[in-house]
């Protein structure tokens, strides 16, 4: 490995209203160089590889890249100086071809069917075998995560930005992707990855800045350190593994079985004759990668989409048919995914939002009158109980952050002495000491006598609270095994295992 | 440079003093155009705004017109402000508004001469009926076969326009009228007619429903559930189905509420101030209430204000083309005005105006 330096921060800063996002950092990546990026939700991550992409301008400092001053204005300068950003959320468009897509992310794309051609030659040459025919809402979200690097190699880049890059797939197209960027590092190019999955960054990466409230905190050679001293780096405290009382499931709470229901989105993804049992005092995990019917199973399980109504059935009673104030009467809450705008109204206050779905439960509601000082007393509860940071059950939804937010959701539902909770991404994008929060308190309604469904793509967070553990893979539900003793192999396989992503003809 | 800055929460200050620096702003603007054609600015200013309330001569025939034209506008309004809230958007209002008061006047003619205590309570369910049933044709195609009820609405009032002349000239022409079109007049029918309750002050019974309105509407949305699912509805729809909102029953309740409300303003108007049905019964209130509900914020005291402030304009404006010889597109200009400052300082209470720093 080279040992050239390729890209130097020095002093940056950048304020934002209220929030020093990034406080004089500094760290250097050298050529061929995988470099981590490391640090909770808010710690400045994503700022800081905004300014080196060229999206946000930083208010003091300096950067050098490959020797020269370097103060990109936009992205495009950036990428013509040879830095590429494969970003979390991708930018494609699902009625589009691959190729057309890649053509659409170039600044002079060449003919068709050289652009076609370039493409398979590069996913040939990196192990990421694609299509460029393909329509991009028929690929898997490893796919589209191909089409998106692929771009990015196409323009030959010299360091390469990953944001969260494994998120969205399953432990063999993780092992894919780091050969691919091994390759690449190997041939020179720089990577800059971003990741608060400490195990993948101690496999993968040579060097790592440790970000803690806009601040470097500590840099390192991750391969030293182990995963829990990076942790406890990363959150500036002590981490307690969230704990556990073993004790024997009850009755059958939820039943489900053969469930289909067509998705409402048009890219979505049916589920194709689910079944699923879950006993009271238990934790049913649900592994996936994204797209392949969470949402989905969800929506089926809260109501908003209604089915027969013996497909779902709640303590032996069918409620397949009743929409979901009738079945949260039943004793099922639901915690959906998206935090504003599905689990809560972006501009209604905390108090309106602890309304919308404690109406039935808490008796918020009486001849159709609002019982405003209850809903207030019911939300202020749920502030105290889960450390909601907020001024007031006042303020609206969107003033909260979206760790505080998702607290106030989870706790919203977990307070209303449930018999079923359904919860979908319970701690995405929510900080270490809020998401050991959140967990410990679906452990504790398990404990209580609740069956509860917890629907992640965090599989850390699907083995430490999960007693049992099953996967989605394109609408069905793999038949779940006890937790205790499964192999990351076998779960990869539950999850679909590559979605056919083989490492093929890689020359390296 | 001057950016804007979304608040976290809406502004209550500038929510309250906005549309008083509005109508100030407008006056100012207002009288620069009159003094530019000629006028004497504070005449023309005074003209529109003050002599319809308080001049000696004639303000006591406008001051009670000042609620004629306001009653059927914020009934109208109260109504339709329930489906905008919830995105749900009725733009058929005057079809709706003409349903009902054809529906109150067939139940009358049907009665006619007789006396009964209960016509005019069966009036007005008919007249409420009428415009409901309209709305449900919408609400009908969208549910079923996901029509735009935008198109479906606004074309039913044409259609509504040409029952009206149907029936002034045809099946509800009166028999006693030499010929001309129109219905018997309903004022002069007693069991049928809508009065004027306090002598000079134009309220009738529509103004009182409108006051109603007004109340309830207010209720519903601060204190009832329904209101609450309004609100969720159109600020997010999937956050409303996840609360137990069924999204066809919500547009089929809020079509159904703002066409009933459209129809009693309808049958009031026909069997008050205006008293038959004829040709040209119907003057645009269905349209201007659109105005009047976003005037209004949609809030329901909100449009109280924006009603009596419309009808006070109209009524002005009239008074100042007779007296000053202003043209009446000027006075149209001039309400433009208002509803453009109206609005646009809306913004102040959504976002605040932060003054960039040199940022390079």
């Amino acid at each position: 490995m080279s040992k050239t330096e390729l890209l130097a921060v020095d002093g940056i800063s950048k304020q934002y209203p209220g929030v020093l996002a990034n406080d004089a950092v500094s760290f250097a990546i050298a050529e061929g160089e995988v470099h981590a990026l490391l640090g909770e939700n808010g710690a400045g991550k994503s700022t800081l590889v905004k300014m080196i992409y060229g999206l946000v301008k930083p208010d003091a400092g300096q950067m050098r890249f490959r020797g020269a001053a370097y103060a990109p204005k936009e992205p495009r300068e950036a990428r013509a100086s040879g830095v590429a950003m494969v970003f979390q959320h991708f930018s494609l468009f699902e009625a589009l071809n691959v190729a057309e897509n890649v053509a659409l992310g170039m600044e002079n794309p060449p003919k068709p069917r050289e652009l076609a051609h370039r493409i398979r030659t590069v996913s040939e040459d990196y192990g990421l075998p694609l299509d460029p025919a393909r329509l991009v809402g028929d690929l898997s979200a490893g796919e589209r995560q191909r089409v998106e690097i692929i771009r990015c190699l196409l323009q030959d880049p010299k360091l390469l930005i990953m944001d969260e890059p494994t998120s969205v797939l399953t432990p063999q197209e993780v092992d894919i992707l780091f050969k691919t960027l091994r390759q690449l590092a190997a041939e020179g190019t720089a990577i800059l990855y971003i990741s608060h999955k400490l195990e993948e960054i101690r496999a993968l990466c040579d060097g790592a800045t440790i970000l803690r409230r806009g601040k470097v905190v500590a840099s390192c050679t991750p391969r030293e350190k182990t995963a829990r001293e990076l942790a406890e780096l990363m959150v500036g405290e002590t981490l307690t593994p969230p704990a556990r009382r073993q004790k024997p499931p009850g009755a059958v709470a939820l039943d489900v079985s053969g469930l289909s229901v067509a998705s409402p989105n048009p890219f979505g993804t049916a589920l194709q004759n689910v079944h699923l049992t879950v006993q009271q005092g238990e934790i049913l995990g649900i592994a996936g990668v994204a797209g392949n019917g969470q949402d989905e199973l969800l929506l089926a399980l809260s109501g908003e989409i209604r089915t027969d109504a013996e497909a779902i059935r709640i303590a032996g009673q069918g409620v397949g048919d009743l929409g979901p104030n009738a079945r949260r009467r039943a004793g099922l809450v639901a915690a959906p995914e998206e935090r504003l705008g599905h689990a809560a109204a972006p501009d209604m206050s905390l108090t309106e939002n602890a309304l919308l779905s404690g109406a039935v439960r808490k008796n918020l509601v009486r001849r159709g009158l609002i019982d405003w000082t209850a809903a207030r007393r019911f939300a202020e509860a749920v502030v105290k109980d889960f450390d909601v940071r907020t001024p007031g059950v006042g303020t609206a939804a969107r003033a909260l952050s979206g760790g505080n937010l998702q607290k106030f959701v989870i706790g919203r539902e977990l307070s209303q002495a449930p018999s079923v909770i359904v919860v979908n991404q319970p701690t995405w994008g929510v900080d270490a000491a809020a998401a050991a929060a959140i967990r410990q308190a679906l452990i504790d309604r398990a404990a209580a006598g609740a069956a509860v469904v917890v629907i992640s793509q965090d599989l850390d967070e699907l083995l430490e609270i999960a007693d049992r553990f099953c996967a989605l893979n394109a609408g069905r539900l793999s038949a779940p095994r006890p937790t205790q003793g499964l192999t990351v192999e076998e779960i990869g396989l539950m999850m679909g295992g590559s979605h056919g992503m083989e490492v093929a003809h890689a020359h390296a | 440079m001057l950016t804007l800055e979304k608040r976290p929460n809406p502004s209550r200050f500038w929510t309250i003093v906005t549309p008083l620096l509005a109508v100030a702003l407008t006056m100012i603007a207002g009288g620069l155009l009159f003094a530019i054609l000629g006028k004497n600015p504070v005449e023309a200013i005074r003209t529109i705004f003050w002599d319809p309330l308080f001049n000696e001569q004639f303000a006591a025939y406008s001051r009670p017109q000042l609620l004629v034209k306001a009653g059927p506008l914020v009934l109208i309004a109260v109504g339709l402000s329930l489906g905008f809230r919830a995105n749900i958007w009725n733009i058929g209002a005057e079809g709706q508004y003409i349903m009902g008061a054809i529906c109150g006047t067939a139940v009358a003619l049907a009665f006619y001469p007789a006396e009964h205590w209960y016509i005019f309570p069966l009036m007005i369910l008919a007249g409420a009926l009428g415009g409901w049933g309209w709305a449900m044709i919408p609400a009908f195609l969208k549910n079923r076969f996901g029509t735009n009820e935008i198109l479906v609405s606004l074309m039913l009032v044409y259609v509504a326009e040409n029952v009206e002349s149907w029936m002034a000239f045809g099946p509800m022409r009166n028999p006693q009228g030499m010929g001309f079109p129109g219905s018997r007049n309903l004022q002069q029918y007693p069991a049928a007619a809508n009065p004027e309750l306090i002598p000079g002050t134009g309220i009738h019974w529509g103004v009182v429903a409108a006051g109603l309105a007004v109340l309830l509407a207010y209720a519903l949305l601060k204190r009832h559930i329904f209101g609450f699912h309004v609100r969720v509805a159109g600020q997010s729809p999937r956050a409303a189905r996840f609360a137990g909102v069924e999204p066809k029953r919500l547009f089929t309740l809020c079509m159904g509420i703002s066409g009933a409300c459209a129809g009693l303003a309808g049958l009031f108007e026909v069997a008050g101030p205006s008293g038959q049905i004829t040709d040209s019964f119907n003057v645009g209130y269905g349209f201007t209430a659109i105005i009047v509900a976003y005037l209004g914020r949609l809030h329901p005291i909100g449009i109280l204000l924006a009603g009596l402030l419309l009808a006070l304009t109209y009524i002005g404006g009239e008074i100042a083309q007779l007296q000053l010889n202003l043209p009446a597109s000027a006075i149209q200009a001039f309400q433009g005005m208002l509803l453009f400052f109206l609005l646009g300082l809306d913004v102040l209470s959504n976002y605040r105006i932060k003054r960039k720093g040199a940022q390079k």
